[in-house]
């Protein structure tokens, strides 16, 4: 698809700031999608970013080959049903834990949370540490006991044990079109990016890093996914540590990059993560505290990180329950540190980057750029990227991009495969079938997930304007099964009705936000609470609305219908489920331990960066 | 839908360990390289020679990764980990 039609397509649009819904996968409020890209290519003056030398494809080359190599090497321990798609339930919290992370680390939102640093500064790192950091805990030490004692395949799967089929199947269905989907948008934004960078061909993108995710993924199944994403973890870091310690060594160290912001910028605070949140217009995310953390804290990341099948399946994996338990914990230790490869890099872009005049470089808005400003917020790493590292360390850093993607599709594509297989063909088409059928099923499900997800870029790429609609499916579809599955594991009394019209109502309420403001901008103030507040805002309070409307319609219906038996709920609900006995184990192996000084951490870091 | 007993040969730990070889040696010796015939890239640092030692700690993480996690050696058969 020739780059100048979408520019041309896309720039009859207005570039907006997208938000994805959770701040979680690619839910970068300035993430860099197709549109914006697409604009900022077709600015005059604009040209590819860097370019690759011999050793740079020869380190690119290399990492294709492992990947396909381990796809390859475990397709012989992928050949039953429960290795295929939970990966044997083998893997050790270390493992488990990594992978969970890296399913969640795109490059695209590596770039996009960059660039919300430069804009917006260190109030980005929300997103990181209370948007991810109690969830992940929660998730590890009083959710995972449930997900694992029911053994249930899927995140579906558990509300059609609670629930009943048809909260199963309106779940189901829902979560595979969104896979599909956003596996597409991002395919086609990831494309995009390496056009804008390097200046490969969109196709030529498309069809290399999304047949090797077929390839391996087909293949080995989950466990070769998650082998993968633990190796595109270390790769991630690998190639994304150097530019903040260079960008460090350069501005002088953290005091000294504070003061030049301060001085470069001084009408604008970059550097404090609470003290500006008391009211909407006092900072420039537009949102207030009450948002961030009630809507982002309480309601948004408990959703993506509870209930999102692309992160929960991983952790399904674990081989015993204390592995799984111990594996969001683990991963909450890296989740913490991201902002030191991702909002870091923004904040020394403010610092760091210049003119060939010597003048201070401004990144601007995607619909702000021209011959002047050649240069959006967006690019703000990869420009970083170029500044710091020369042949051989470019390559690692375009392989860590890459990486990031592969994680996040292949993340898609085996979560695709896992809820297709259990929780739409074998209840829907085929109920009884030997266990190799169901592979097969599973085999082909990634085959089609991953031509579905080019289909969905390609169309993409010709309606630019279904790009907002695809994204924000996220927030319509998380808050509301985040109270469904809660009412369901905390609430004896909660019924099956209650369960699917909760699940419903909230989804279709999120919805309809979504167009309200759409339609009526000035809604926003009425969602938001407040006339100051930004399409942020809206984002964390929609979730919020949506999460208590989902809530309030499980328990009034739940109140008017007949209930299961207790003897039903054994397994599936708090206080009908005797918690298996675990051994005991010396205190530095116990998760309440650790999960115990991650709280610490975390209060410690916002303390600091108050 | 049964499950499975056996677990992989080579240790995820061990991929890692190979490629950060790999990218130790290819990155740490164009540094070297660089460096000894007076080539070196015209990026900002450019004095602080960044791929050498860049390089330098991939070789040796990587190295202690395939090392310690080399197939074969007991008790560590996709299990690298007692946590």
């Amino acid at each position: 698809m020739p780059m100048d039609f979408v520019a041309t397509t896309l720039c009859a649009l207005p570039a907006t700031h997208v938000w994805l819904g959770s701040g979680l996968r690619g839910t970068g409020s300035t993430f860099p999608t197709p549109r914006a890209l697409a604009i900022v290519l077709a600015a005059p003056g604009h040209s590819q970013l860097a370019h690759l030398t011999g050793l740079d494809v020869v380190m690119i080359a290399v990492y294709f080959a492992m990947v396909l190599y381990i796809g390859f090497y475990l397709k012989r321990l992928s050949n039953t049903s429960e290795e295929f798609f939970l990966a044997g339930r083998e893997m050790t919290a270390w493992i488990a834990g990594l992978s969970f992370i890296s399913a969640n680390m795109g490059s695209l939102e590596l770039m996009g949370w960059a660039g919300s640093a430069y804009q917006y500064g260190i109030l980005a790192t929300h997103w990181y540490w209370i948007g991810a950091i109690p969830a992940m805990l929660f998730l590890g030490l009083v959710m995972m006991p449930f997900y694992y004692v029911c053994k249930t395949h899927s995140v579906p799967g558990y509300l059609k044990l609670r629930f009943g089929e048809s909260s199963r199947i309106l779940a189901a269905f829902s979560f595979a079109t969104e896979m599909i989907l956003m596996s597409g948008v991002n395919m086609f934004s990831m494309a995009v990016v390496m056009k804008v960078v390097l200046g490969w061909d969109i196709t030529f993108s498309i069809l290399v890093s999304s047949l090797a995710v077929a390839v391996y993924v087909g293949l080995g199944g989950l466990r070769s996914a998650i082998y993968n994403e633990v190796l595109q973890f270390v790769l991630i870091w690998a190639g994304a540590l150097l530019v903040p310690i260079l960008g460090l060594v350069e501005a002088g160290g953290w005091h000294k990059m504070v003061a030049k912001i301060a001085s470069n910028y001084q009408h604008q605070d970059y550097v404090h993560l609470w003290r500006d949140t008391a009211h909407f217009s006092a900072n420039p995310m537009g949102v207030h505290w009450t948002g961030i953390v009630f809507g982002l804290g309480c309601v948004i990341s408990f959703g993506y990180w509870t209930t999102d099948f692309l992160v929960v399946q991983r952790v399904l994996a674990a081989r015993d329950l204390r592995a799984a338990q111990m594996a969001p914990i683990i991963g909450s230790f890296f989740k913490m540190a991201v902002p030191f490869i991702v909002i870091l890099p923004g904040l020394l872009g403010l610092v760091v980057l210049h003119n060939s005049n010597g003048t201070l470089m401004h990144l601007v808005g995607e619909n702000q750029v021209s011959a002047a400003n050649p240069h959006s917020y967006n690019e703000v790493l990869p420009l970083l990227l170029v500044r710091y590292c020369g042949p051989g360390l470019l390559g690692l850093g375009i392989t860590a991009l890459m990486a990031g993607f592969m994680s996040g599709m292949a993340g898609n594509v085996s979560a695709f495969a896992t809820v297709w297989t259990y929780d739409i063909y074998q209840p829907l088409i085929r109920k009884k079938a030997p266990d190799h059928h169901y592979v097969s099923v599973g085999r082909w499900a990634t085959v089609l997930a991953v031509a579905a997800s080019i289909g969905a870029a390609y169309l993409v790429m010709h309606a630019a304007g279904i790009m907002d609609y695809v994204q924000a499916l996220f927030s319509f579809f998380i808050a509301p099964l985040f109270a469904t599955i809660l009412m369901g594991m905390f609430w004896k009394r909660a019924t099956a009705a209650g369960g699917f019209w909760g699940l419903l109502i909230g989804m279709l309420s999120s919805v309809s936000l979504f167009v309200w403001v759409q339609l009526e901008p000035t809604a926003l103030s009425i969602v938001a609470l407040s006339p100051d507040a930004k399409s942020m805002a809206e984002n964390l309070y929609r979730g919020l609305w949506s999460f208590l409307i989902a809530i309030t319609v499980t328990v009034v219906v739940s109140l008017f219908t007949q209930p299961k038996s207790i003897e039903e709920l054994h397994g599936l609900v708090y206080g009908a489920t005797p918690l298996p006995f675990q051994e005991p184990v010396p205190f530095y192996r116990n998760q309440w331990f650790w999960a115990g000084i991650v709280s610490l951490i975390f209060i410690g870091l916002n303390i600091l960066f108050w | 839908m049964h499950r499975s007993e056996h677990s992989s040969e080579i240790p995820i730990w061990f991929f890692v360990g190979v490629l950060l070889t790999m990218y130790g040696v290819l990155i740490g010796g164009y540094g070297v390289y660089a460096w000894m015939v007076g080539r070196v890239a015209p990026v900002a640092l450019a004095y602080l020679h960044a791929p050498i030692w860049w390089g330098a700690l991939l070789l040796v993480l990587g190295i202690f990764y395939c090392v310690k996690f080399a197939p074969g050696k007991s008790g560590k058969s996709g299990k690298p980990s007692k946590h």
